[in-house]
């Protein structure tokens, strides 16, 4: 038993680790992609499309191993697979039921593929896995690169709809009466998460991306009802799992996903216990 | 297809006839999907500060009257005017209630949030500039609904009556001169029903709003009714209540035996079964007791 916690709680040679260029790289990564995820996890919460990023995944999975099969970058791939799955989930609006099993139908399908497209490729066994449960040595500068300029471009548009979105996420009948074209902003915002969860997949796998989209928004909304104080909450939830699972994979050398996902269900539950002692307090 | 319009506004008796613009003004409207005509030639003005009630059966077209207003459906023909303007989306001209829905109570929203999104919603970007003004805009509509004891809590851990009053607060934060009730009342309890009311009056006697209020059921708001528009496949009757409610107008817009009872202070309609169900099949409003049951 000790032996296998001191195997996943190991600070062995830390300093040296964290001196590596590509464990910098990754730190920045996990950095950018913890603000743009924690900025959209309270809007995807509120719009209840936890499913949908789960399914959008699934297909920046599917894009990913195609891009691998045919030679090209995983990382285009999974960007094109998932904004594919934003445009269908976003055209379907917020019909929750609907949206269900449609998610349903093309996830399976996508993870189907994906499956079969990864036993055809006959490359490096670790790009297979990696797209799965995510790994750190993936991201190069290149990466860093298309990171950065999807983030900025992810936030900016953000900051521009916000409020329309929030209005929309919200409060969709009056959002509607006061001529917030609501369909559109569905299918934006579809976009955007698929944006981001191609940036999530190559770092946390597509089976984990729920863990930095999802869990840090879920979380935030146990404890507050202030949007801003949610998004920035949601922010700090997310950088906190992303940074402090890649350090703490580190020395081990075991998958960074499983430690990003237990921070962020650890912040999930102690929102959640702090949420219900202020309910009662 | 005749319409008795009653061109005077009556709460307006004291001001000269054409001083201020109608807040609302329909001329030979009409409005058709591909073959099906809802309405047509339908003219209708309404003074500043006037209510009117727009009654009908399901599919009669009440609500798409009110998606004209709000500016998010054009007209087939004629035209339409608010305060004066064509309509527009996110107009700050227009306040809108909708139904009372159940809000999830995890929305991450607060009270002022709800209503500070009426204010100024529809506009892009992250809302940062003239925070204050905004601030104390909010607070104050709050204040207008005795609201500002729920400003900071989640709107979903609200009462329903609570929610619909972060609604009115809603409509009117942006200070409109005409408001827009898609029956606000549906699913709230008699005393909630009767504080929405009480403040929607208080309001169109305070700045001389006009209120366009649909709903299937007249009697929670019959003291306040100025006129009724009362519309059955295309037909429809402009009047005061007295003119309209009545057994001889309602026959003829049914084209069925229609009875209209007073019993105190409220009216019973008995034949029009089909026409006063709510939209919604399942919403049973709670207080449903006075009309549509013989």
């Amino acid at each position: 038993m000790s032996e296998v916690l001191d195997r996943i709680f190991s600070f062995d040679g830390i300093g040296g680790l964290l001196g590596l260029p590509f464990v910098q790289n990754a730190l920045i990564a996990c950095a950018v992609l913890g603000l743009v995820a924690g900025a959209l996890a309270p809007l995807i919460v509120a719009r209840g499309m936890a499913f949908a990023v789960h399914g959008t995944a699934e297909l920046a999975f599917t894009g990913g191993a195609a891009a691998l099969l045919i030679g090209a970058g995983v990382g285009i791939g999974a960007v094109a697979g998932a904004v594919v799955a934003g445009f269908v989930f976003g055209l379907m609006g917020l019909r929750q039921r609907e949206r269900d099993s449609v998610i349903g139908v093309v996830l399976a399908f996508g993870l189907g593929l994906g499956v079969l497209l990864l036993a055809l490729y006959s490359g490096r066994a670790s790009n297979k896995f990696g797209l799965l449960t995510g790994s750190i040595v993936s991201v190069d500068s290149t990466n860093l690169a298309v990171l950065g300029v999807v983030a900025t471009l992810v936030v900016l548009v953000l900051a521009v709809l916000y409020r329309p979105l929030l209005f929309a996420s919200t409060d969709p009948d009056v959002a509607v009466a006061r001529g917030v074209p609501v369909r559109l902003l569905s299918v934006v915002f579809a976009v955007l998460i698929g944006l981001a969860t191609a940036l999530a997949v190559p770092i946390v796998g597509a089976v984990l991306v729920l863990s930095v989209m999802i869990a840090p928004g879920a979380a935030a909304a146990q404890v507050t009802a202030n949007p801003l104080a949610a998004s920035l909450l949601a922010i700090a939830i997310a950088e906190l799992a992303l940074l402090g699972g890649t350090v703490l994979s580190l020395a081990p050398g075991l998958p960074v996903s499983g430690y990003v996902a237990a921070i962020a269900f650890l912040c999930y539950v102690a929102c959640r216990v702090l949420g219900r002692v202020r309910l009662r307090a | 297809m005749g319409s008795v319009t009653s061109q005077s506004a009556q709460p307006a008796d004291t001001r000269p006839v054409g001083a201020a613009p109608a807040a609302v003004s329909l001329r030979g409207a009409r409005l058709s999907f591909g073959a099906r005509t809802l309405w047509h030639d339908l003219d209708l003005d309404i003074a500043p500060g006037e209510f009117v009630a727009v009654l009908g059966p399901n599919g009669s077209g009440k609500t798409t009257l009110l998606k004209v207003l709000l500016g998010i459906l054009p007209l087939s023909a004629g035209e339409v005017r608010i305060a004066g303007r064509p309509p527009r989306c996110g107009s700050p001209d227009i306040g809108y209630i909708p139904q009372q829905k159940a809000l999830e109570p995890d929305l991450p929203l607060r009270g002022r949030d709800l209503v500070g999104l009426g204010l100024d919603g529809h506009r892009p970007g992250l809302g940062l500039r003239s925070r204050r003004q905004r601030r104390e805009r909010v607070e104050a509509a709050l204040a207008a609904v005795g609201g500002t004891g729920y400003g900071d809590a989640p709107v979903g851990r609200l009462s329903g009556g609570e929610q619909q009053r972060l609604r009115v607060a809603q409509a009117l934060v942006g200070d409109p001169s005409v408001l827009l009730c898609d029956e606000p009342l549906l699913s709230l309890d008699l005393a909630h029903q009767r504080t929405v009311t009480r403040l929607i009056d208080e309001r169109r006697r305070a700045a001389s709003t006009a209120v366009l209020f649909v709903t299937h059921e007249i009697n929670p708001v019959l003291a306040l009714v100025d006129r009724v528009l009362y519309l059955v496949d295309g037909r429809f009757r402009i009047g005061r209540t007295e003119e309209v409610m009545t057994s001889a107008v309602l026959s003829e817009l049914y084209r069925s035996e229609i009875d209209v009872l007073r019993v105190r202070d409220r009216l019973v309609v008995v034949g029009a079964e089909d026409g006063c169900h709510p939209d919604h099949g399942d919403v049973e409003p709670v207080a449903h007791e006075a009309v549509c049951h013989e």
